[in-house]
């Protein structure tokens, strides 16, 4: 029963990770770079919802929505003024812009904000799920976290694959340069896909903070790092391995904290994390790459 | 061209907003040169004493900076305190003359301050009201055998030489303060601990706590730990504690992941009691906060406004008296300096200090007196101290009934 009752919360946990890492993933997987800010876009997201129920007094619903469009501009306008100079530059000068657009959103958040902690409602009305006599609860919650995170994958899929401007994504992500030959707006594409990506923010941004009802403006570094290294496990780019990892992420740090010790959980999640990435580089679900000499 | 318009700009905007945040800053200093009107207000009263002279006692903390609420606060009450020594007929017959100086919360001002008020004839010192400042000036006192009684520095050690007192609990002995407590109010027997074991304050009570809860018949059936990277889920440990028996799950820790946890906790079914240290003092002031949530929380504070003792009720009256405009300083750093000033008198009685002794001697006779007197103060009742100068008393417990903080 115990067992049970922990499995449960690491899928819980889990589902916040994998939803955050499928935005992780989406970006990388096309612009082939990390976007160190989406944790804070996230925080955004959260504050938007925050602002628009709690202040505003709209309906969750509504709420979520306002975010999804304030986060999608926020992705447009960072990916324009930050990333877009500096498409020819060396990927590690776009690596530490990202991380100044992080320092840049929390701070932004500090002054508007300020620091102090809010109590976030939930925007999930879901009554919780009880069985064995109160000894395993599956919160509304994780039920919505789940079920949204596997719509965003089937749907994202889907997009990528099967969609016009999902193909001309792939082509982007191939070859940049031949793209363009091809007729394709790369410049275009690349937006598009942070517009995605802001967006998945902003929904992981309102299930995150209702999972976790403590919203600061550091509220989302954490989970993204975490988001980040799911991605990794799962194997960077590819949608079903964000899924699949971040599912897997959040099991192993619960089990571990339950079992093991609450003191060492991280330790041993990025020691599974090294032995995974020994094992198979491109981690679980990642595509083997032959380098051509 | 056009992007580096919208790129400066954009600065321009980062640079208001970051002069914007300065001048927020600054609202405390412009309130303290008022506090400091009303207060010589009082004393140009007419007052008469048994002795000639004046005994000079010296004050440090943080007027300004970061931590000026703080320091401000332990001048209000220290002030408000030597007003009413004064108007009573002083110390031994002697005028009490009370100076503070600004350490900004660094310890090299902080030295600097003392050297000024040693100058200005400092005979005792109340402060300073930082841990880290204080460390740096009991250095100087130890040299000096001056008397020193910090109203708040925490950290253990602040008061090394044997000169040096506090009004306050170190950070440690909040855990001897909570185990205290919840066995002689027979709370819970079965207890559950949640800490942080990335943060020295958390694990400091919650080692002291686990020390002395076998001798109180308080039972510990789990020690569950995060860290300031993993302080968000925390349903493993709920599941833990719950499937251990805990009845009550003390939490040494800040109120934001207590928060978290209480959330948790009632989103599994799990309904413990709540047992925290000074640091979840605030969940209440959390925007947003569920009152229903919190109820009947409790936590060990210095100072709790809404107490129906005599020390407090006649505190909380006269500051709001003397002080109308600034009852945000009323606050437990303005309470501990107030029993500081009361302290000082208690012991300087006791020790027979004149206007004329040495410093030195002053010191010497004050650490014998300091052991041998009990006070029932604003910060705790039957406050007495050990040659360690660490405090004993009756801690204050408050407890959230209906969304109000109340004295259990």
């Amino acid at each position: 029963m115990k067992f049970l009752s922990q499995l449960i919360s690491g899928i819980s946990l889990g589902s916040i990770y994998s939803l955050i890492a499928l935005g992780y993933t989406m970006v990388y997987g096309i612009a082939k770079m990390l976007n160190f800010a989406h944790g804070d876009v996230i925080m955004i997201g959260a504050f938007v919802v925050y602002t628009a129920c709690v202040t505003g007094g709209l309906s969750p619903v509504l709420g979520v929505l306002l975010a999804i469009v304030a986060c999608t501009i926020l992705g447009v306008v960072i990916e324009r003024l930050a990333y877009k100079p500096l498409r020819s530059a060396a990927s590690l000068a776009v690596l530490i812009t990202a991380i100044g657009v992080s320092y840049f959103l929390q701070n932004m958040a500090l002054l508007v904000f300020g620091s102090d902690t809010k109590q976030f409602s939930s925007v999930v009305s879901l009554e919780p799920v009880v069985l064995a006599d109160g000894n395993l609860t599956i919160t509304g919650e994780t039920i919505v976290t789940i079920v949204v995170s596997l719509i965003i994958m089937v749907a994202l899929y889907l997009f990528v694959n099967r969609s016009k401007p999902g193909k001309a994504m792939l082509a982007v992500s191939e070859d940049k340069g031949a793209a363009q030959l091809m007729g394709i707006n790369v410049n275009g594409m690349i937006a598009l896909t942070f517009a995605i990506g802001s967006a998945l923010a902003a929904i992981a941004g309102a299930l995150l903070c209702s999972a976790y009802p403590a919203l600061s403006p550091y509220t989302g570094a954490m989970p993204g790092i975490k988001a980040f290294v799911a991605a990794v496990f799962g194997g960077i780019g590819s949608i079903p391995g964000a899924m699949v990892g971040g599912i897997l992420l959040g099991i192993i740090e619960n089990l571990s904290k339950g079992y093991i010790s609450s003191q060492l959980s991280d330790a041993i999640v990025f020691a599974v994390l090294i032995l995974v990435l020994l094992i198979r580089p491109t981690g679980i679900m990642g595509k083997k790459i032959n380098e051509k000499v | 061209m056009k992007v580096k318009r919208i790129i400066a700009l954009a600065l321009a905007l980062v640079m208001c907003f970051a002069f914007a945040a300065c001048n927020n800053n600054e609202d405390p200093q412009t309130d303290d040169p008022g506090a400091t009107n009303a207060e010589e207000g009082q004393t140009e009263a007419n007052l008469s004493f048994a002795n000639e002279g004046t005994l000079m006692i010296g004050g440090i903390g943080p007027l300004t900076g970061d931590n000026a609420q703080y320091g401000n606060a332990v001048k209000l009450g220290a002030e408000l305190a030597v007003a009413e020594i004064n108007a009573a007929g002083g110390i031994n017959g002697y005028e009490v003359e009370f100076r503070m100086e600004d350490d900004i919360g660094q310890d090299e001002k902080a030295v600097t301050a003392y050297n000024n008020l040693k100058d200005w004839g400092m005979q005792m010192l109340m402060g300073t009201v930082t841990s880290t400042p204080c460390k740096a000036v009991s250095t100087e006192t130890e040299a000096d055998n001056m008397f020193l009684l910090t109203p708040s520095g925490s950290s253990v050690d602040c008061i090394e030489p044997d000169t040096a007192f506090r009004v306050c609990f170190s950070d440690p002995n909040q855990g001897l303060g909570a185990a205290d407590y919840i066995s002689a109010n027979s709370l819970a027997t079965k207890i559950g601990i949640i800490y942080n074991s990335s943060d020295t304050y958390s694990t400091g009570i919650k080692d002291k706590f686990v020390e002395e809860a076998p001798a109180k018949g308080l039972e510990i059936v789990g020690e569950e730990a995060f860290t300031n990277d993993s302080a968000t889920d925390f349903n493993a440990q709920l599941t833990n504690l719950r499937d251990a028996g805990a009845e009550l799950l003390f939490l040494p820790i800040y109120y934001t992941p207590a928060s978290l946890i209480m959330t948790q906790a009632k989103a599994m079914g799990y309904t413990p009691l709540y047992f925290g240290s000074d640091g979840m003092d605030g969940i209440l002031g959390m925007e947003n906060i569920d009152t229903e949530l919190v109820e009947g929380v409790m936590y060990l504070t210095p100072f709790i406004e809404s107490s129906t003792d005599e020390a407090t009720v006649k505190f909380v009256e006269s500051f709001k008296a003397a002080y109308p405009d600034q009852t945000q300083y009323m606050n437990q750093f303005a309470a501990d300096a107030y029993d500081a000033m009361f302290i000082i008198k208690a012991a300087a009685e006791k020790a027979g200090v004149t206007a004329d002794m040495e410093v030195a001697a002053i010191g010497d006779a004050m650490k014998v007196a300091m052991t041998e007197i009990t006070i029932d103060g604003v910060t705790g009742t039957g406050i007495t101290w050990d040659a360690s100068g660490e405090p004993t008393k009756q801690p204050r417990v408050a407890k959230i009934v209906g969304g109000e903080i109340t004295a259990a």
